[in-house]
């Protein structure tokens, strides 16, 4: 076990912090979108904001390539934006429209893309841990050098799938790096209550090469996944990088009291200390790489990018009745 | 015509001929499972694979079920065609999340962007005295999930014909295997075939009664069918051979026919394959049929280990005969 170097450390190039930063303001503008639409009665069912972890998706998929691959989770609309899905189709995906990702049929929890190397979001806690696995079961046989990344919560360390995957990774010596995002909550139960001994010593028991990053600190979470994969790709075998992130809102868009399970204290302490958005802007200010006007501007320009895929989506039709019955066979 | 020289296979050499057939045909082809490469599989089934293949295609996997079952979804939906071995039916419960949830809904949840081009290949069946663990027929529980196709081979040729074409299916497919029938032999062509999934067989030809059977059900009516004959009754013998897709032309065709069913299955026969095939015969033949249409299938009971208790859970040729004579005494 190590921990990640400190990011003062690194040299990351201006344009990729930039682009990292600018993915985090889209991913936080989807979300904010993605509330709104639920507000407003537009989107059936729920869905699992991002909002706070926005570090972790970007960090990890900046340091991967467009043929790598990805599982995500129900919480998965950063890892989806991050590793290059267009909004869109998202918030077409969400509403259930025949434009989305899954012509309608996945959902909030279910979005894929082929594209990007993206295997899907999972609404199985700890679903897609195999999947990813078995992803790079496929890269090692057919020498193609692509890295997999399972991202997963904290919640899925509960899954035994989760230990037996780990297993036959190092025993194998897969390129899959296993991301465990612990936004400290089991839906409505702090991790502690569910959680025994040290995260990390349960890849360590296995040999797996584990660190721990500040998921609110996109440079280090980029830092320390460009470094991993490079392990992998080199044929290494697998690693666990835990990070340390926070869920702004809710379980879901409905879960609005949550003082049961944490304070609004807590919550707000998060929010204007450990913020990834403000953390990297203030960082990109003080190096004299933008100023506050442009970091607005950037915002606006998110905002109304992401006003005209919402307006899309809204306005794109539903998928013809006679499509229930295709795609349940290739 | 020239005259053909019959070869004869077990049902276990068919199923590593099949294999070795599509491994050396197609390079994505691998196999994982527990004790699959140097073991061969407890029954010896896929030995010699692993020296002809090598350990990075024929992959010995900790016994984690529900691991390399979801490896396997995951390299399918990546460019390879896993065939995944789970040593006894029963344990396929330990898959469930990964077949189920993973495997069956993947194509369908992406809007068809994704295939999962897999096959599990499992066992089935009682009488092996083996107790409750290792002799159940679960396939019903596949059957029941969109996405998932269920084969149910019962002789060396529709294993070789049905397992190759599974192999090469772009969906999620079970083969269910009666472990009892490994050293069943029969005809096996040496020239390459493939069997259509979801295409029944007439394993005879009668007149008098219908008995659809399953995999290891098959020769059971088939026996049953031998002595009904020598008292005036002409069964036939329908093999579904897939239960699903289903080839429901066939079964409801033989029943409209002789107007009389039976259904075997080794399964349980409450909400099992038994009520399915009935109710398919009884929507597509009812003003053709003479009586109830009769289901048989294992008792609702975890299985024994004692032999006596074990032998009466399943259909046997002789309760099977029984009630196919009852059947056809009334008029």
């Amino acid at each position: 076990m190590t921990i990640a170097t400190d990011p003062s450390e690194t040299d990351i190039d201006v344009g990729r912090r930039l682009r990292m930063y600018r993915q985090m303001v889209s991913i936080r503008a989807f979300e904010e979108q993605v509330n709104q639409l639920y507000l407003r009665a537009l989107m059936p069912g729920l869905a699992h904001l991002y909002s706070g972890e926005e570090a972790v998706a970007v960090g990890i998929c900046e340091a991967l390539g467009a043929d790598d691959y990805i599982t995500s989770t129900h919480r998965g609309h950063g890892h989806c934006l991050a590793k290059g899905a267009a909004p869109d189709r998202m918030f077409a995906e969400l509403l259930g429209k025949a434009a989305g990702y899954c012509h309608g049929k996945g959902g909030s929890m279910h979005i894929a893309d082929a594209a990007t190397g993206n295997l899907g979001a999972n609404a199985i806690v700890g679903g897609s841990i195999a999947i990813a696995t078995g992803a790079a079961f496929s890269s090692k046989y057919l020498h193609n050098n692509r890295v997999s990344v399972c991202f997963f919560g904290e919640g899925a360390l509960g899954q035994g799938v989760l230990y037996e995957s780990m297993n036959m990774a190092q025993l194998w010596r897969l390129p899959v790096i296993y991301v465990c995002e612990n936004n400290f909550y089991n839906e409505y139960t702090h991790f502690s209550e569910t959680t025994a001994g040290e995260i990390l010593g349960r890849p360590a028991a296995f040999g797996v090469h584990a660190e721990c990053v500040d998921g609110q600190d996109v440079d280090a979470v980029y830092t320390a996944a460009a470094r991993l994969v490079h392990r992998a790709r080199r044929g290494e075998g697998p690693a666990f990088l835990l990070c340390n992130t926070y869920r702004y809102t809710g379980h879901h868009v409905g879960d609005i009291n949550r003082e049961y399970y944490r304070s609004k204290q807590e919550e707000q302490q998060w929010v204007t200390e450990r913020d990834p958005l403000k953390h990297a802007a203030d960082r990109l200010i003080a190096g004299g790489i933008v100023d506050r006007a442009e970091i607005d501007r950037l915002h606006a320009e998110i905002n109304a990018e992401m006003e005209k895929a919402v307006e899309f989506a809204v306005s794109t039709p539903y998928p013809g009745v006679e499509e229930v019955e295709q795609d349940v066979y290739a | 015509m020239p005259e053909v020289i019959a070869r004869e296979l077990t049902f276990g050499e068919a199923i590593r001929e099949a294999l070795a057939e599509e491994m050396r045909r197609d390079s994505r082809v691998v196999i994982l499972g527990e004790d699959v490469a140097e073991a061969g599989t407890p029954f010896k089934v896929l030995a010699g694979l692993v020296q002809e293949f090598g350990p990075e295609r024929v992959v010995d996997t900790p016994i984690s079920e529900a691991g390399f079952t979801g490896i396997g979804v995951g390299a399918a939906m990546t460019g390879l065609r896993p065939v995944v071995d789970i040593m006894f039916g029963d344990f396929i419960t330990l898959t469930m999340d990964q077949m189920a949830n993973q495997a069956a809904k993947v194509h369908y949840m992406s809007g068809g962007m994704w295939k999962v081009p897999m096959v599990m290949r499992t066992t089935l069946g009682a009488t092996r005295r083996s107790a409750a663990q290792h002799s159940q027929s679960l396939h019903a529980w596949f059957c029941h999930i969109p996405g998932l196709k269920v084969i149910m081979p019962s002789t060396p040729y529709d294993v070789k014909g049905l397992l190759k074409a599974a192999i090469r299916d772009d969906n999620p497919v079970i083969v269910f295997e009666d472990k009892m029938m490994y050293k069943l032999k029969g005809p096996v062509p040496v020239e390459e075939y493939t069997i259509p999934i979801g295409k029944a067989d007439i394993k005879r030809a009668g007149e008098d009664i219908t008995i659809v059977a399953t995999s290891s059900m098959v020769q059971v009516a088939l026996g049953a069918a031998v002595m009904l004959e020598e008292i005036g009754i002409s069964a036939e013998v329908v093999d579904p051979r897939t239960l699903w897709p289903l080839d429901e032309h066939t079964l409801v065709e033989s029943a409209k026919k002789t107007s009389r069913a039976i259904v075997i299955d080794e399964g349980y026969a409450r909400y099992g394959t038994t009520a399915e095939l009935a109710s398919v015969i009884v929507e597509g033949a009812f003003f053709h049929l003479d009586q109830p249409v009769a289901r048989m299938g294992a008792m609702h009971v975890p299985i024994p280990f004692s032999p006596p208790l074990e032998d009466a859970t399943v259909p046997t040729e002789r309760s099977v005969f029984d009630v196919a004579r009852a059947l056809c005494s009334k008029r």
